[in-house]
């Protein structure tokens, strides 16, 4: 390859060059680079890099549609995979669920940069593994904590959306992923509490800034001593009361039972044997009550921190912030351009890929619940008998979105309006179609905490993706809660 | 293939610094991938993709980066030496690491076969054939999948097959459906039309009206497909040797002897009886048989190279330390006799999106799913609403287990996150005295 010209350049070059078949063809390009550091035990870990790099040509052509992917990217292999795309466009006409017929695809051209992305990124190997160092030496402040770990991942990734009729878009994103996690045992019990939670909650996009926000700095000593507050503490009660989450848990009770459930592809059907269906049907849209007049949640691709922040979706639709729930009532689904036209629905740009070797299909990218008007002292002073519960560490809803169950890190009991006594794996229990109903309190901004996940998993063949979810402290009345085996 | 990885390796070697060494682990495959929704074609396509780890080691030093290849030597090899130059620039800024474990014998190996499959159209007419009137949906796999080790050593690893995987289900109605999962190295279009044919009655049954029961303890029949579910769950740091060193293992009860599973319970990893390669990704050679679980009690765990220095073992795993080839012994409960010795109860087709709801006590919560059944007097009354359970490992096999079925399924792992896996299972069923439903 031509070492002057950046491989990205060259695939556009080699994309324009490739004749034009009839229909319409696009090309996704996805460049990746990451390096990941870590200390465990005051011992840094090896040093993990990876660079990662490809194309999906996709065709729309005779009312079929087809794709291939390659990390051959000469301009021979682009043409074996527009051919191979071509095949797969007719072998699928005859059988095809979708009538590529009666849509419209875009042809964009602009250009997103992440935040971030306009200036290098400071990454001082030695001062960094310094930092995580001394973060790691802060954890051991106890015999009885037996494990632990700090970590800082950086990833750097470029995309091209490019199309045979002059559509052209080029994103430039940077993400930060600092994490720390600590683990005490003693008498048979042990009890890990994190910063962010155990896969990574604190992700973003941006540059240095993300470790001050994150909390990394300073955060070994008083994480470990909450392991040790966990490993002293009564099991959680079990039993029926008010229910006070806190972002990092919040994070995914949006992403299990609003996300997933509205997004349209599971709702038409796409992923009922892998990753489920749906409760909501599409008739719900427009009036369905999801949850009480506090709730408002938003597709909002604009908070430009926030890890699944971006310019355009996968199939070139621009991105804007939507509300997919206001007042409690459902008014979006999370669809993409073709789910919209199947389901005749409006929706969102949502049509994304994990990477290059993977089609597009409906995901969340940023869903928010939006801030309400009470600090976290007034919705725990508003609390007789309640628990506080944070960080998730155990999650599972079954295939519509609706019965579900998670476990936390951390509990606290609120008794009379103030927290009291801290308590060990707290859980708790619910049906997404009347959960989100007894919501009785939203937190300020000043509750409020973006977070996000990089393992978002879905789709045949199989995807994880990047999404985002802000979300201030939210109350919950009547909650089934319990703890673990005594 | 195999000549490209092999001229990779070598250009590495010769690329090599005094005082340098290197391993290289590459995966690749070229996939077709036809996704089906109401029994047509939703998204159809195929990758092609070549994946190359490089870990270049300097005394007690290492660093490794993962980069995509294209398969031609004269842009590949370029971009290689790109990369080895800045893992020894980087190299400089990192300490010794004292559990580096490096493979010094040398076990060449060579497993090559060759395909036996027809086109994945051919493949696609057929399902498109038997699909007719249904409401299938799933995704058909196919294609090539190579894995490749080399070392300074000299060692060279090959391991290349051509297989297929076809997941899908056929619905009834709503959540209500038959799921089944085939895979092989020769496709049958004879044998997928049995197993419709079979799925087919069985979705019969869906047609009846849903039972919804209440939370409690009820007798249940899990089949190989759910019981894999569980040990999916066992699977997840539960052998590790990492994870019960740093008291993490949901096993530590087991490990401690304070809790046991089932005398019926044996579970080896069982490398012959699998799919993966004889070589993990840092060239150790893993054992045929590791033994795992021997009646009830852990009888060994899975070993990564790291752990293994670490703790002053021997390395029998992938760093990951799960098992990938895992088989359960049969028991004596014939097939046929499923329903009647579960007399009254649920009978469990498939379990979902399982979680450790205590892991001091294995507890595990999660989902039925698909085709599960209320039965009454070993007959099947009817299909039932979806439940939630929690329970502990240490009672479903363990204290509740009342027997495993004498037939077992082979259960090729279906999951294509980032490449087509080569992991599988061979489980029976299990017949349990009561699983604890909650919601």
């Amino acid at each position: 390859m031509n070492s002057a010209i950046p491989i990205h350049e060259l695939v556009r070059q080699r994309f324009r060059s490739l004749k034009s078949p009839p229909g319409f063809c696009s090309l996704r390009y996805v460049e990746t680079r990451s390096e990941a550091l870590r200390v465990r035990k005051d011992m840094p870990q090896p040093v993990q890099r990876y660079q990662d790099r490809g194309v999906m040509i996709s065709l729309v052509q005779n009312d079929g549609c087809g794709y291939a992917a390659t990390s051959d990217l000469s301009t021979s292999g682009l043409k074996a995979a527009l051919e191979q795309a071509q095949h797969w466009a007719e072998v699928s006409a005859a059988s095809r669920l979708v009538n590529y017929a009666d849509l419209l695809f875009p042809s964009p051209t602009g250009r997103y940069r992440g935040l971030g992305t306009e200036q290098s990124l400071p990454w001082d190997r030695r001062e960094l593994l310094a930092m995580l160092q001394q973060e790691s030496n802060a954890c051991a402040v106890d015999d009885r904590i037996v494990d632990w770990s700090v970590y800082l991942e950086r990833l750097n990734v470029k995309q091209l959306y490019l199309t045979m009729d002059g559509g052209d878009l080029e994103q430039d994103f940077q993400f930060l992923v600092p994490g720390l996690k600590v683990t005490a045992y003693a008498d048979g019990q042990a009890q890990t509490r994190s910063l962010g939670g155990q896969y990574n909650g604190f992700c973003h996009q941006g540059g240095e800034e993300i470790l001050a926000t994150a909390g990394l700095v300073g955060a070994g000593a008083r994480v470990a001593d909450q392991s040790l507050q966990l490993l002293a503490a009564p099991q959680c009660p079990s039993d029926r009361r008010d229910l006070l989450l806190l972002p990092e848990q919040m994070m995914m009770q949006i992403h299990e039972s609003i996300g997933h459930p509205l997004e349209l592809d599971r709702i038409l059907g796409d992923e009922r044997n892998y990753a489920g269906t749906s409760f909501v049907t599409t008739d719900m849209f427009g009036h369905y009550q999801y949850g009480s007049e506090l709730l408002n949640v938003s597709y909002d691709p604009d908070r430009p921190e926030e890890f699944a922040s971006f310019g355009w979706d996968d199939d070139g639709a621009s991105a804007e912030k939507t509300l997919l729930i206001e007042n409690g009532v459902l008014k979006r689904p999370l669809g993409g351009q073709l789910s919209q036209a199947r389901a005749q629905l409006p929706g969102v740009a949502n049509s994304r890929a994990c990477n290059w070797n993977r089609p597009p299909i409906d995901r969340m990218a940023n869903l928010n619940i939006e801030p309400g008007s009470q600090s976290l002292e007034q919705l725990i002073a508003g609390v007789e008998r309640g628990v506080l519960m944070d960080t998730n560490a155990s999650w599972s809803i079954d295939d519509s979105r609706n019965k579900f169950q998670f476990g936390c890190e951390w509990g606290q009991l609120i008794e009379k309006g103030e927290l009291t006594q801290v308590v060990k794996n707290p859980g708790y229990r619910g049906q997404s179609a009347t959960f989100w109903r007894s919501l009785s309190g939203v937190g300020d901004a000043s509750s409020q905490k973006v977070m996000g996940t990089p393992y978002c998993g879905k789709g045949e063949p199989n995807q994880v993706i990047r999404v985002g979810h802000a979300s201030p402290a939210c109350l919950f009345s009547g909650v089934e809660v319990f703890g673990g085996e005594s | 293939m195999k000549d490209y990885f092999y001229q990779l390796a070598d250009f590495v070697q010769s690329s090599l610094q005094q005082g340098e060494r290197f391993t290289l682990w590459l995966s690749g495959e070229r996939s077709d991938f036809v996704r089906f929704n109401r029994a047509k074609i939703r998204q159809a396509g195929q990758v092609q993709q070549v994946y190359l780890r490089l870990q270049l080691i300097q005394g007690q030093k290492q660093i490794q980066e993962s980069v995509t290849l294209s398969g031609h030597s004269q842009t590949d090899q370029p971009l290689v030496a790109s990369v080895l130059g800045e893992l020894r620039g980087a190299l400089r800024d990192i300490m010794d690491d004292p559990h580096l474990l490096l493979c010094e014998s040398v076990v060449n190996s060579e497993q090559v076969a060759e395909s036996l499959l027809p086109a994945t159209d051919q493949m696609l007419a057929d399902v498109l054939g038997l699909a007719n009137g249904v409401d299938l949906v799933g995704l058909l796999a196919s294609g090539d999948l190579f894995y490749g080790f080399a070392n300074d050593l000299g060692q060279r690893n090959w391991h290349q097959t051509s297989s297929w995987n076809f997941d899908w289900s056929l619905y009834a109605r709503g959540d209500k459906a038959v799921k089944r999962s085939s895979a092989g190295f020769q496709w049958s279009a004879d044998n997928l039309h049995a197993t419709f044919a079979e799925a087919q009655q069985q979705l019969q049954l869906l047609g009846k009206p849903p039972m919804a029961i209440k939370p409690g303890s009820y007798r249940a029949y899990l089949t190989p497909a759910a019981v894999g579910e569980l040990l999916d769950m066992l699977n997840w740091g539960g052998l590790s040797e990492k994870a019960l060193r740093t008291k993490q293992s949901p096993l530590e009860k087991l490990a401690l002897g304070e809790a046991s599973l089932s005398p019926l319970v044996n579970l080896n990893e069982q490398l012959s009886q699998g799919l993966a390669p004889s070589f993990q990704g840092q060239g150790f050679i893993r054992p045929t048989t590791i033994e795992l679980i021997r009646a009830g009690q852990l009888a060994g765990t899975l070993v990564s190279p790291r752990t293994a220095k670490e703790y002053g073992l021997a390395a029998n795993a992938s760093g990951g330390e799960a098992a990938e080839s895992m088989v359960m012994s049969a028991g004596t409960l014939a097939q046929a006799e499923v329903l009647q010795a579960l007399d009254t109860g649920l009978y469990i087709s498939n379990l979902w999106y399982l979680n450790f709801s205590d892991r001091a006590s294995c507890g595990l919560t999660g989902m039925t799913r698909f085709a599960c059944f209320w039965v009454e007097h070993g007959e099947i009354v009817a299909p039932l609403e979806v439940m939630r359970f929690d329970d502990s490992l240490y009672r479903l096999l363990g204290s509740q287990l009342e027997a495993l079925t004498e037939q077992r399924e082979f259960l090729a792992d279906t999951s294509t996150y980032g490449g087509r896996s080569s992991a599988s299972k061979r489980l029976p069923g299990a017949l349990v005295s009561n699983i604890k439903l909650v919601l």
